[in-house]
């Protein structure tokens, strides 16, 4: 390939507003990746949902450690004690350090909520844009699955198969993803349809460009404030939806907690004992904010159009 | 420093044949969070009765949205000054009560696009007959009666059956004939055509200017005609004002403004026209650089930044728009006295590049080997009806046998209207798979032997395409580094290899390598057309599949990327298929043309050949429909119109496809005609490489 001659460049870059022709640098050509990563971490909100996130999953793996208390050990000499030096969260009416339980709950709340989400976020992603993309046998079987997936009552089938495989942390999360990812699978597919006719999506394809690709490159990306929006609420919709089961006997059993079954328990003496509310309710509250501002930190690094100055 | 309100340009006391006077008229838009973008910025003009005003400019000149406010039909967030006077009685400012009185009855507007200008849900009849009815005191069966007359007097066939259709019955001229029968049906003063053909073929647009003529001349109408196409303007107005950044930059008698510009912009605006009257392949004078951002204008005159006459009074002071010599011609240039003594031309004031010329191209023809050969290739689509039980009703004939092939180094340019089949034969290259029948050959390989993806994968090397839409064509949500990367990526470039020859592409097409991390947004449409451009070369191909590549872009940015797809061409050695549906710019940058109507190629030559002696009546009627930039050959030619629409490709007409079109069918005896009818003619030779499908193919010279 030839260098391209004098007057060429000069006619031309007349039209990008600079003058003269640049020397074929050294640095590198920045990638997609380090442009996103660049444009997350200039927010200062992203970056204090992030920090936050942080610093709530430390405290609640290095709590327990420093704590005084363990859960499952209940102090009989103090029952229902309001916040002190010894009980910093105070106690319930087992005698149960609310500290140490809040920080086990929220072991468990995260873990089920980021991974729930990230589990159900991505299943619809993949399956949506595969059935959508390449259409034809594909999509009908796929669609078969999700339809059939939305007609058969979750609820039902988690209590059918909680009890066989007790205090299995991965199985209820499977579980749990598996049963809300359908409507957002079908929306994805939707959208893939009308992104793949798109130019660049056929430019892609003619370049050789295989499908999984195209997936990943051109589909996925162009959906990105759908899919991290769909992402954020599932992490909600997990916490919460894994409070109602266990209030059933489904989910985390004790003597085992969650955030969920603390908030539950907290419930009626909410306005006579407020700590035992308040504080595990602020947990989720803050867990839900960090999760919530690295979503809107994505969104806006994903979105050129977002005007994030970097 | 003069700010842009002090600067007024004045016209000399409103004379008493004027219906229209336009003063001093300002348009600005809010911003969210302060600022304005000022759209229209000190525009003067009076309209006579009875005369043709051509309103000139590219987008975002503020053509269109001065006449928006002439209509008060802007938002009321929109700061309007100035005044427009209709027969003296002053606009601005009205209620919209008496606004709307005066709206369609004393001026009536014609929009750009015929699908969203009519309700979908009324019949065509209803809707002219509520023109009617708004402003007058009528009867629904008289007003039906006048809406019928009217649909007869724009030329539209039984237009007391097709009174009662609905839009979606009609095809985009048709429904542009309704709205110029809406427009003329309170016989207004004053009509504003903007852009009243753009969406619209060549052969319609010459049937519509007809329409609109006729409107004219029946309703003895002063007509603004707002357009980018200087073409469209030369043969209609009498009058030319070209707009910029929201200002008047030149106004005068079409002859004065197109014979002798006095303003830059104007001169660049002519010369970077592709013409059909231009001798072969020649280079176009690119206006460089881009319109300035109406939000944050440069102090001065705003064309300076593109202007090569510019001195340094022009950062300075704005010109206003004063007399070159006499009255009628005005332009806003500092320097127009020189222009006017030393009687400058394009070429004297805009740069002429040198493209120079391709290795390869020295060859003859015969001798050099074929970048793509396509052989009786088909393409028909099933037309199905029925929601759960599908069956077939017809066939679409998309494409019907079409054959030619391009030699390396040569450009082959396929046109024809929407519709005849160009861009399905372009996807059925574009796919490699096995065609329907006939056989696509590309750099020699037969796409019926490609077993496998990754033999399909190694021809795609060869093959690269540019789509129509620069806007479409990049993915927003890539940089242009990676954008241009994926090609590379694809075919198993190292990193390094990559990098390099990301800033190297950009460098090529004229853009800047350190603006590899940018989105395709941060671009104009002009530099983001360059980064398609770079993309399909990455592999260095041989064959290049250009997809209508400028025809989304403005007058004076299209000229530049012409230039440079025939600098990249004699560069690389590349081979073009270029399909568009303008034949002009096939003119400037093909060395053969192919035309199609309705699925097969109805002629087929050198482009010299082609354009001087055209031998199908098609192609007579193509060329003829497309106006050429320079009003005494646009008043003088001969124009063919053509009957009606395509017809379509689900069911042809038998024997010949042109024939229910065709002005040569119609001067033929019966017995002639009986041939048409019943064979479709093969293609006869007219003369060394160019041959057309006609039983009575002969020359005529249509430009």
């Amino acid at each position: 390939m030839t260098v391209p001659s004098q007057e060429l460049i000069g006619t031309v870059t007349a039209e990008s507003g600079i003058e003269g022709t640049a020397a074929l640098d050294e640095t590198a050509v920045p990638s997609r990746g380090r442009i996103i990563f660049r444009r997350f971490i200039v927010q200062k909100s992203a970056l204090f949902g992030l920090v936050l996130l942080v610093v709530l999953v430390l405290l609640a793996y290095v709590g327990p450690i420093i704590g005084k208390w363990d859960y499952s050990q209940p102090d009989y000499n103090s029952f229902l004690v309001t916040p002190n030096s010894s009980h910093w969260f105070g106690t319930d009416g087992t005698g149960t350090d609310l500290f140490a339980a809040t920080m086990r709950g929220a072991q468990k709340s995260i873990i089920i909520g980021l991974l729930v989400a990230v589990l159900a976020t991505s299943m619809a992603a993949i399956v949506g844009a595969t059935a959508g993309y390449f259409g034809r046998w594909i999509d009908t079987v796929l669609m078969w699955i999700v339809n059939l997936l939305l007609v058969i009552p979750s609820f039902l089938i988690i209590a059918i198969l909680s009890p066989r495989y007790h205090n299995n942390l991965t199985l209820f999360v499977v579980l749990l993803g598996m049963f809300i990812w359908q409507i957002t699978a079908r929306i994805v597919r939707g959208q893939t349809l009308s992104l793949r006719e798109r130019e660049y999506v056929l430019a892609a394809k003619y370049m050789g460009v295989s499908g999984p690709r195209i997936i990943a490159r051109h589909i996925l990306p162009n959906l990105a404030s759908l899919l991290i929006i769909d992402a954020t609420v599932n992490v909600s919709v997990a916490v919460l939806t894994e409070t109602g089961l266990s209030f059933f006997g489904f989910g985390v059993q004790p003597p085992d907690v969650s955030l969920g079954t603390l908030i539950e328990a907290a419930q009626t003496s909410a306005t006579t004992q407020p700590w035992l509310f308040l504080f595990p309710a602020g947990f989720l509250v803050l867990l839900l904010l960090a999760v919530n501002l690295i979503g809107q930190g994505l969104r806006d690094a994903f979105d050129p159009s977002a005007g994030v100055a970097v | 420093m003069t700010t842009p309100a002090e600067v007024r340009t004045r016209e000399p006391k409103p004379d008493e044949s004027a219906v229209l006077v336009v003063d001093n008229l300002h348009v600005a838009f809010p911003v969210l969070g302060g600022g304005s973008v000022n759209a229209v910025r000190g525009l003067s003009y009076q309209l006579r009765r009875g005369e043709a005003l051509g309103i000139v400019g590219e987008s975002g000149s503020g053509k269109s949205v001065s006449s928006l406010a002439l209509m008060g039909l802007l938002p009321r967030t929109t700061r309007v000054t100035g005044s427009v006077r209709l027969d003296g009685q002053e606009l601005l400012g009205m209620h919209d009560r008496e606004a709307s009185a005066l709206r369609g009855k004393k001026i009536s507007m014609i929009f750009q696009e015929p699908l969203s200008a009519l309700t979908p849900v009324y019949t065509v009849g209803a809707q002219v007959s509520e023109a009617l009815r708004v402003h007058n005191d009528i009867s629904k069966e008289k007003a039906l009666d006048r809406a019928v007359e009217l649909l007869d007097l724009v030329g539209i066939p039984n237009p007391r059956d097709r009174a009662k259709a609905f839009p979606h019955e009609f095809s985009g001229g048709m429904r542009q004939r309704v709205m110029i029968a809406m427009a003329i049906a309170n016989d207004p003063d004053v009509i504003i055509a903007d852009e009243p053909t753009t969406a619209l073929d060549v052969t319609i647009q010459a049937q519509i200017l007809d329409v609109l003529q006729t409107a004219r001349r029946e309703t003895g109408a002063a007509v603004i005609m707002i357009t980018h196409d200087l073409g469209v303007v030369a043969g209609l107005a009498d009058r030319v004002l070209v707009m910029y950044a929201g200002r008047p930059v030149e106004l005068g008698t079409t002859d004065e403004v197109y014979y002798a510009p006095r303003m830059p912009y104007t001169l660049g605006l002519l010369g970077s026209i592709p013409r059909l009257d231009a001798s072969g392949r020649s280079a176009l004078t690119p206006i460089e650089g881009t319109p300035p951002s109406l939000a944050n204008l440069p102090s001065g005159c705003p064309f300076r930044p593109r202007c090569p006459l510019a001195i340094d009074i022009c950062a300075e002071t704005e010109p206003a728009l004063d007399p070159v010599r006499g009255a009628s011609h005005r332009a806003a240039c500092h320097r127009k006295d020189e222009i006017e003594t030393n009687g400058w031309t394009v070429t004297d004031v805009f740069p002429v590049p040198d493209l120079g010329i391709a290795e390869i191209e020295r060859v003859p023809r015969e001798e050099r080997p074929a970048a793509l050969a396509v052989e009786g290739l088909v393409k028909h689509y099933p037309l199905m009806k029925g929601v759960a039980f599908k069956r077939q009703v017809g066939t679409v004939q998309a494409v019907d046998g079409v054959d030619f092939d391009i030699r390396e180094g040569e450009t082959l340019g396929l046109v024809g209207e929407s519709g005849c089949g160009k861009t399905t034969t372009l996807l059925q290259i574009l796919e490699l798979v096995e065609p329907q029948a006939g056989t696509i050959r590309i750099a020699g390989t037969d796409t019926r032997d490609l077993r496998g993806g990754p033999a399909r994968k190694a021809l795609r090397r060869d093959l690269q395409v540019v789509f129509q839409d620069p806007q479409a064509s990049l993915d927003p949500r890539l940089p242009v580094g990676d954008v241009l990367a994926e090609p590379m990526r694809t075919h198993g470039y190292h990193k390094k290899q990559i990098d390099a020859r990301v800033k190297e592409l950009l460098q090529l097409v004229g853009l800047e390598p350190s603006h590899a991390g940018r989105y395709p947004q941060e671009f104009s449409g002009g530099q983001r057309q360059r980064v398609g451009i770079a993309r399909a070369l990455a592999l260095e191909p041989k064959l290049v599949v250009l997809d209508e590549p400028v025809s989304a872009l403005d007058v004076s940015i299209r000229a530049g990327v012409i230039n440079l797809l025939m600098q990249l061409r004699a560069e690389l050695s590349l081979s073009y298929l270029f399909v568009a549906h303008d034949l002009s710019v096939v003119r400037v940058i093909a060395d053969r043309v192919a035309v199609m109507y309705l699925g097969r190629i109805v002629e087929i030559g050198v482009v010299d050949s082609v354009y001087a002696s055209p031998s199908h009546p098609y192609t007579q009627a193509l060329l003829s429909a497309i106006p050429i930039p320079d009003p005494d050959k646009e008043r003088t030619r001969e124009r063919i119109v053509l009957q009606g629409d395509l017809p379509s490709p689900a069911n042809p007409p038998s024997g010949c496809r042109f024939r229910t079109r065709c002005q040569r069918f119609l001067t033929l005896t019966e017995g002639e005609k009986q041939l048409c009818i019943d064979r479709y003619p093969p293609l006869i030779p007219m003369g060394p490489d160019h041959s057309a499908a006609c039983h009575y193919a002969e020359p005529v010279a249509v430009i």
